[in-house]
Formats: structure tokens, C-alpha cells, sequence
């Protein structure tokens, strides 16, 4: 019962009901409903057409980071800087509007531009913390984690420096963009089905690179076994940059269409915190690509559906980070305790 | 103390690492403990000092009480301390800090000053010389033994195990260590000496217990025959059938003045000329040198002096990439830890293997080299058998079927280590091919009988020397294990010339 598929469903739901059952205690130990609570979740994320769009809207950029990040774990790689990667594709991304901002160009070119820009920008950033690691031997953990910061500082440099908005700095960000600087998005809605289209494009080719490629393989390899994978033939430490490269293009993707799509402008925080929030989606799918849509799917409701805690039940919203967080927790000490049972039997 | 260990048995899965092992240690004695890799010594070791536990209805008697070990510090509690053959300490730490660190009743702030004063006491005694403020990793093996054996002295050891001591240290050290041995068994203390150097064995026990292939094989006390050790330590030599002496062509590797370096030893000028169809064995207690020399072969460890060439070609410096492309395969031993990726299919191993060019992978070729390989090398498992879930013959065979077409030299480690003896047959088959297609192979094993079987010429190791290279057809496993126990070496062997 413990081996194969349905056995590890079946941890898996368990795994889902005990995180929901202790999120329950705390709520309760809070003074708090929690029947009500997850009732609020789920109409504030899926009760309206409206509400929907925003968890699309929160779930493109989550989509692409867990993309990217599939391929670095596949490469055995913890791209904590994966936050920063994020930071960069937003700041390179508005320094392409700005170059274009009185320019004659058709608007759709500029943004393509912008958003190319962002890859760049963010696999750049990227082979930073890729070359530390290769040439350096610094651990890609300390090394992305130290770009995060470097990066957070980059953007408010940016903002009450040198792109500060006319008048007086502001922590709400540099000036916002003309409109028809912003993708195209459904009418009344604030979902860009461009973006969509993009996160969806992303997830695929990284499927298809890890299921179907030569590339993809060599990757796997290097990641489980980088002394194998050496003495096979891999270039190693090639195979190492090419997923930082990649994995950072698509973080720099999300982090333009931050700009282009939901913000218009940088802002200091402009990667909300999906970087993180990636690890914790590609952790719970174990690394499988074609579970990454429905996962981060329902993350992105988590975050959007507890935005109306505050407000109706006066609970914090930050009720989804800690469901999220317990999910990945229990996840794992299911698996661990799954393997335990199996290395027994 | 005295010691009795009787029936002592331990499983690993299926492997029986221990048959029934019966010894009495009397108080104040030095037992010898010799045996080949695998012979179930370390095994054994563990089990009196709490690292593993032996499987039930096995007894440890100390000092006539049964007691149970469960943990290395409920072994020193019982008096029982264990120096491992790679000092088990802490190089960044003080020396200090490092000597009171086992201490389970130093309480929550050590009293620095009474330790130091135990500590300079017990050094004193023993003529060691050490600072105590110093940091560990400025001490040498030898000097990192010495604070060892304090510690564990001060801790309250009276049985003293010692795990291969002498790999390492300097000849001064040698005499100094086995001056304290003798003057602590005088004081009634157990020493346990595990060692596989008969010399060392000879100067020091007083008395002798060989194990094999898990089992004690005999006991000697003083005066110690060396050839009857040897024969206990190795066995009777059963034929594998008749020798095949190869049809050896022109030179394939030529080594010249090739030295090579690591942090614990030194190899010096090897020259050695392999021709093609030949097989060199390499033979030597593990650790002695032979896997530092079969990685420079490989292009893995660069020499720090000398020339390496291939059929002609200049390859020293090079990288181990260069000389895989130029025809050098190399099989660690470490299987899942080195040779094979665990979590990839036997299809997706022989597929990397054939370093593949375009984008994406042609399954059904796939699977059709898979399903050829794992015909033609007879390995139990399908084309999307995972790597780890064979078993040890088998991913020994697989790696085998990740050889490249057509190859100039051929590097192993341990190639039938733990098979049975129709897969030895069936590998060597296959080697032996390999050969006749004009490659040569040079071969790392600790079993003898393999060595004199499959090679032409061997080498032996010994703490860093390299014997002149032996036709294998006028050696015998004797002289072979004489020279593996550090016996019969000229006195400033070093070198070896081809």
C-alpha cells in the first residue's frame, strides 16, 4: 500500500488534512472559526469573476518562478536568488520604458523589448550567483541570498535616486508609466491573457525540456549525481550555469510582467515575495512539472483569498502564508515518513 | 580490563559481516587484529565500540560482566575508546577544547584550568608536546593521534582500540606510538591493534588474530610465522582456470617519471610502459597509493610531475574530459556513489553514455540500445529499471555496458568486488574482449586470486611505494601478500621501472 502512486496520494492527502487540521487549532486557539475562515478563502479567491482574475493575476508571475526553479532544482541547485532574479527583470524591464518613453515606436514593440529586457536583466543576475558558485565555491544559497539584499537596495536607489518621480520620493515608486505602456488586459478585469499566455508557454517548455530533451536529462544527471554525471562526460559546471541562466531568464520574465501588466512603474517590493513563495510550490510538487499549474494555481487563491480576513473576521491575512508554509511541512514529513516505512518493509 | 567477545555475529541485509567471532583479550595484552579489506575487522571493531550493533544472542564480556554497548559514549563509559584511522577531532577547534569535548560530566562551563592542568599532566607523561592553545588542524596525523589517545585515556578508557595507526604518520612518531602502546599494556591496559602491516604486527603483539571473509581464521602468539599469516590472511589459491597470456602489440600508456600527491602520501617517479591487449593488476591494501595512481591514469588526479602519453600523444595536465575522448574509460567502485546517477533509468544511463548530440531524446532508440545492452551484458532489470534498485552484480554490469566503442584504455576499480564467482567469469569474458580489440586494462583489486588470474603484469602498493612491475606468471599469491604486508620491499624502494 505504501509503494507506488496511490500510496503516495494517499500520504500526500493525509499530509493535506493534518496541515488543514492544525491551522485549525490555531485558528480556534485564536478565537476564530475555522469553517468560517476557509469559507472566507474560498469565495474571496473563486466567488466572483473579478476575484478570480486577481488569483490569475497573482498566479502568472508564480507560474513562471516555479518554472524556472524546476529546472534549477533539477540541476541539484537552491536558487534562493532566484527573489532578486525577479528584481532585476522588473528594474531592467522599466529601463527599457523609459529609454522608449517618448519614443514614436508602436507601443507592442516596446513592450516586447521591455519584457526581453527582463529576461536578460534577471539571467544576468542570475549567472551571478551562478559564477560565484562555479568559479567562486560560494554555496548558491549564501550567494543568492546575498544578491537578494543587494537587489532590494538597487530598487530603492533607483526610486529616491536617480528615477525618483517628479516632486518628492516616494516609497509608492517611480511614476507610473503611460497606459498604453501596459499589456493589453480583459476589459473590467485586471488579468492580461498575455500574461497568462506567457507563464503558460514558460511552464511547457520547461516541461518539455525536462522530459523530452537530451539537455534535460544531462541536467537530471548533474543534479543527482554531479560526480557521476562528471565521469559520464557532463561538462558539470556548464550544465550548473545553464540552469541559473535559465531559471533566472524566467524569474525576469515574471518580474516585467510585473511592471508591464499589474504595477506600471517600479515599486520597492515589486517581487512580492513570489520568489519564496516558488521554492515552496516546486518543494510540494517534488519537482514535477506537470503538477506545477494546479499548485501554484491554488497558492495564488490562498494569497488572494485571504485578503478579505482582515476585514470580515479581523484576521490577519497572512493566515495563507502560514497554510502554505504548514502544507510544505507536512508534505515532507509525510514523504520522510513514507520513505521510513518503505526502507522497513 | 579483559575482553571477551563470543559469538559475535552481524548481518548487513544479506552479507553476514561476522560468523560467530570468539576471542578472549586478557588484561594487559596487545592484540593484533589482521585481515584483508572486507574481512569483517572494521565490522568488529565497531560492534566493541558502539558504533553498530551485533545481532542478538551475540555477547561482550568485560572483565567477566556481559554488558551491552549502544553508542560510542556508553562505550567509553564502559572503558572501551576507539582511535579511528582518520582522527574522528575538530580542526578548527583549540586543542583544549577539543580534549574536554567527550566529557559527558564537564558541566555547563568546563573548568578550563583544572583540564589544562590534566591535560599537560598526561602529555608529560607520555613525552608528547603540545600547546595547548593551539588549533588542531596545525597538528600532523601522527601528533592528532597522540591528543587522541589523552582524550581517551583521560576520559577513562582501558581498552584501547586502534584502527590502522600507522597509515600516515612518520617513523618517529611510529616508535613513539608503539613506546606508549607498550607502556600502557605494562599498566594493565587492552590495546587492540587493527592492522593489515605485518611488520608493525610482528614488533608490536603479543598476541595475533586473523579474520577472513568474516569468520576468525587463527590465532599465533609470539614467535609470529609471517608465511603462515599470510596464508591465514589470504587462503588457499583456488584456479580459476587456465591463464591466458595476452598477445600484447604496441605501447597504449606510457608513464615517465610520473609522481603523484595527495595529503597523505606521496608517490615518486613511476614509470610504466602498458601495451596494447595488456592487463595490469594492481594490487595493495586500500588506501596504499593504487586509486590515487588509476585516477591520474584517468586524467582525474594530475600528476605533480612527469609525463603521461596515450599511443604518442602528450595528455599530462590535461583534463579527465580529454582523456575520456581519447579513448579512457574510467569504472569507480563507489557504483552509486560515482559510476551511476540513482533516480535515472538504465535507458537514460546508456543513452548520457553515448554522449548524445541534438535536442530532444529518441526514445524508441533508446530502449533499443537498452534492451541490446541488457541483453548482451545479462543485467536483471528493464530499460526503465531505476539504477538503484538493482542489485550490486547488476549495476556493476551495467556500469561494464557503459563502456564506450571502440576504447584505448579501460581503468577499474574493484571490477567483481562482492560477485559471485559466474558474474566474475562472465565480466572478465567481456574484458578480456575489450583486450582483444586492442585495448588494455588496468585493474584495482583486493582479491589475489583475481590478480594473478586476469593480469599479465601487477603492481603492489605500499604506503605510497610501487614494486617493479611483476610478470604475473612467475608470482604466487605469497610472495604478492608478502609484498602487500610491507615485506620484502628494498630498502629504498620508491620507483619502478618497465
Amino acid at each position: 500500500m505504501l509503494k507506488g502512486r496511490l500510496g503516495g496520494f494517499i500520504f500526500q492527502f493525509l499530509a493535506f488534512v493534518l496541515a488543514l487540521g492544525f491551522v485549525s487549532v490555531i485558528l480556534i486557539s485564536a478565537g476564530a472559526s475555522p469553517m468560517e475562515a476557509y469559507k472566507n478563502m474560498l469565495t474571496g479567491s473563486v466567488g466572483s469573476m473579478r476575484k478570480f482574475a486577481e488569483v490569475l493575476v497573482s498566479f502568472v508571475p508564480l507560474l513562471l518562478v516555479t518554472a524556472g526553479l524546476l529546472i534549477t532544482f533539477s540541476a541539484g541547485l537552491w536558487n534562493i536568488g532566484v527573489e532578486g532574479q525577479i528584481v532585476l527583470g522588473a528594474i531592467i524591464s522599466v529601463w527599457v520604458f523609459r529609454l522608449f518613453v517618448d519614443s514614436t515606436l508602436p507601443p507592442a514593440l516596446i513592450i516586447t523589448l521591455a519584457i526581453l529586457g527582463g529576461m536578460i536583466g534577471g539571467a544576468l543576475w542570475a549567472s551571478l550567483a551562478g559564477a560565484l558558485k562555479t568559479f567562486g565555491g560560494v554555496n548558491e544559497i549564501f550567494g543568492g541570498l546575498g544578491l537578494n539584499f543587494v537587489s532590494t537596495a538597487l530598487t530603492l536607489y533607483l526610486i529616491f535616486g536617480p528615477w525618483k518621480r517628479e516632486g518628492v520620493a516616494s516609497m509608492s515608486g517611480t511614476a507610473p508609466f503611460p497606459d498604453h505602456f501596459s499589456l493589453p488586459q480583459v476589459p473590467e478585469l485586471r488579468i492580461s491573457l498575455w500574461a497568462l499566455g506567457i507563464a503558460l508557454v514558460g511552464i511547457v517548455i520547461v516541461y518539455f525540456i525536462l522530459q523530452g530533451t537530451y539537455f534535460g536529462l544531462k541536467l537530471k544527471a548533474v543534479g543527482k549525481n554531479f560526480r557521476a554525471a562528471y565521469l559520464l562526460g557532463i561538462p558539470t559546471w556548464r550544465y550548473s550555469m545553464y540552469s541559473f541562466l535559465i531559471c533566472g531568464a524566467l524569474a525576469g520574465v515574471a518580474g516585467a510582467v510585473q511592471v508591464a501588466g499589474v504595477y506600471h512603474r517600479l515599486i520597492p517590493s515589486i517581487s512580492s515575495g513570489y520568489g519564496y513563495l516558488g521554492l515552496m510550490v516546486a518543494m510540494l510538487i517534488n519537482y514535477q512539472a506537470i503538477w506545477a499549474i494546479p499548485v501554484a494555481l491554488f497558492f495564488a487563491a490562498l494569497n488572494i483569498g485571504s485578503i478579505q480576513l482582515p476585514i470580515v473576521m479581523k484576521l490577519d491575512s497572512s493566515l495563507a502564508g502560514v497554510l502554505q508554509g504548514v502544507l510544505v511541512l507536512f508534505v515532507l514529513l509525510m514523504e520522510g515518513i513514507r520513505q521510513k516505512f518503505l526502507k522497513k518493509a | 580490563m579483559n575482553v571477551a567477545l563470543k559469538n559475535i555475529h552481524k548481518h548487513f541485509g544479506k552479507v553476514h559481516a561476522n560468523k560467530g567471532i570468539n576471542l578472549t583479550i586478557p588484561s594487559g595484552t596487545i592484540q593484533g587484529i589482521l585481515g584483508e579489506n572486507g574481512a569483517g575487522k572494521s565490522t568488529l571493531m565497531k560492534i566493541l565500540s558502539g558504533f553498530i550493533q551485533a545481532d542478538s544472542g551475540s555477547e561482550i564480556i568485560l572483565d567477566g560482566k556481559p554488558v551491552v554497548i549502544h553508542s560510542p559514549a556508553d562505550a567509553i563509559h564502559h572503558g572501551v575508546g576507539m582511535l579511528h584511522q582518520d582522527p574522528l577531532d575538530f580542526p578548527p577547534m583549540r586543542i583544549l577544547d577539543n580534549f574536554l569535548i567527550g566529557r559527558s560530566s564537564g558541566g555547563l562551563f568546563p573548568n578550563r584550568k583544572e583540564v589544562a592542568q590534566d591535560f599537560n599532566r598526561l602529555a608529560q607523561e607520555f613525552d608528547f608536546s603540545f600547546d595547548p592553545d593551539n588549533y588542531v588542524d596545525t597538528l600532523t596525523v601522527g601528533e592528532r593521534q597522540q591528543l587522541e589517545i589523552i582524550r581517551l585515556l583521560w576520559l577513562g578508557a582501558r581498552i584501547l582500540i586502534l584502527d590502522e595507526p600507522t597509515t600516515g604518520i612518520s617513523a618517529s612518531q611510529k616508535i613513539k606510538l608503539f613506546a606508549t602502546l607498550k607502556t600502557l599494556a605494562e599498566k594493565g591496559m587492552t590495546i587492540i591493534f587493527v592492522s593489515h602491516k605485518l611488520e608493525d604486527v610482528e614488533s608490536l603483539c603479543n598476541q595475533v588474530a586473523v579474520l577472513r571473509a568474516g569468520e576468525l581464521v587463527g590465532e599465533m602468539k609470539p614467535p609470529l610465522d609471517t608465511s603462515t599469516l599470510v596464508e591465514m590472511m589470504f587462503g588457499k589459491v583456488v584456479t580459476l582456470g587456465e591463464r591466458q597470456p595476452a598477445k600484447t602489440g604496441d605501447t597504449m600508456l606510457d608513464l615517465q617519471n610520473v609522481s603523484l600527491e595527495d595529503a597523505r602520501m606521496k608517490i615518486k617517479n613511476i614509470n610504466l610502459n602498458v601495451h596494447a591487449g595488456e592487463v595490469i593488476g594492481l594490487a595493495g591494501m586500500e588506501g596504499s597509493g593504487q586509486g590515487m595512481f588509476i585516477r591520474a591514469c584517468a586524467g582525474l588526479t594530475r600528476p605533480v610531475g612527469g609525463r603521461v602519453q596515450l599511443k604518442g600523444h602528450d595528455l599530462t595536465g590535461k583534463s579527465y574530459h580529454v582523456y575520456k575522448n581519447a579513448g579512457v574509460n574510467f569504472l569507480p567502485a563507489a557504483r552509486l556513489e560515482e559510476g551511476l546517477v540513482p533516480g535515472l533509468s538504465l535507458t537514460d544511463h546508456f543513452v548520457l553514455a553515448e554522449q548524445p548530440r541534438g535536442i530532444f531524446i529518441d526514445r524508441t532508440a533508446g530502449e533499443k540500445l537498452a534492451e541490446d545492452r541488457i541483453k548482451s551484458f545479462n543485467i536483471r532489470g528493464t530499460p526503465l529499471t531505476m539504477v538503484e534498485a538493482l542489485s550490486g552484480g547488476n549495476q556493476q554490469r551495467a556500469e561494464l555496458a557503459l563502456l564506450q566503442s571502440p576504447l584505448s584504455l579501460v581503468l577499474l576499480e574493484h571490477p567483481t568486488r562482492g560477485l559471485d564467482i559466474e558474474s566474475v567469469i562472465y565480466i572478465w569474458g567481456k574484458l578480456k574482449e575489450r583486450c582483444r580489440q586492442g585495448a588494455s586494462i588496468i585493474f584495482i583489486s583486493s582479491d589475489l586470486e583475481e590478480i594473478l588470474q586476469y593480469s599479465d603484469r601487477v603492481l603492489v602498493f605500499f604506503s605510497g611505494k610501487v614494486s617493479q612491475p611483476i610478470d604475473a606468471a612467475n608470482t604466487s599469491v605469497e610472495q604478492l601478500g608478502q609484498l602487500i604486508g610491507g615485506k620484502g620491499w628494498p630498502e629504498n624502494g620508491g620507483g619502478s621501472h618497465a
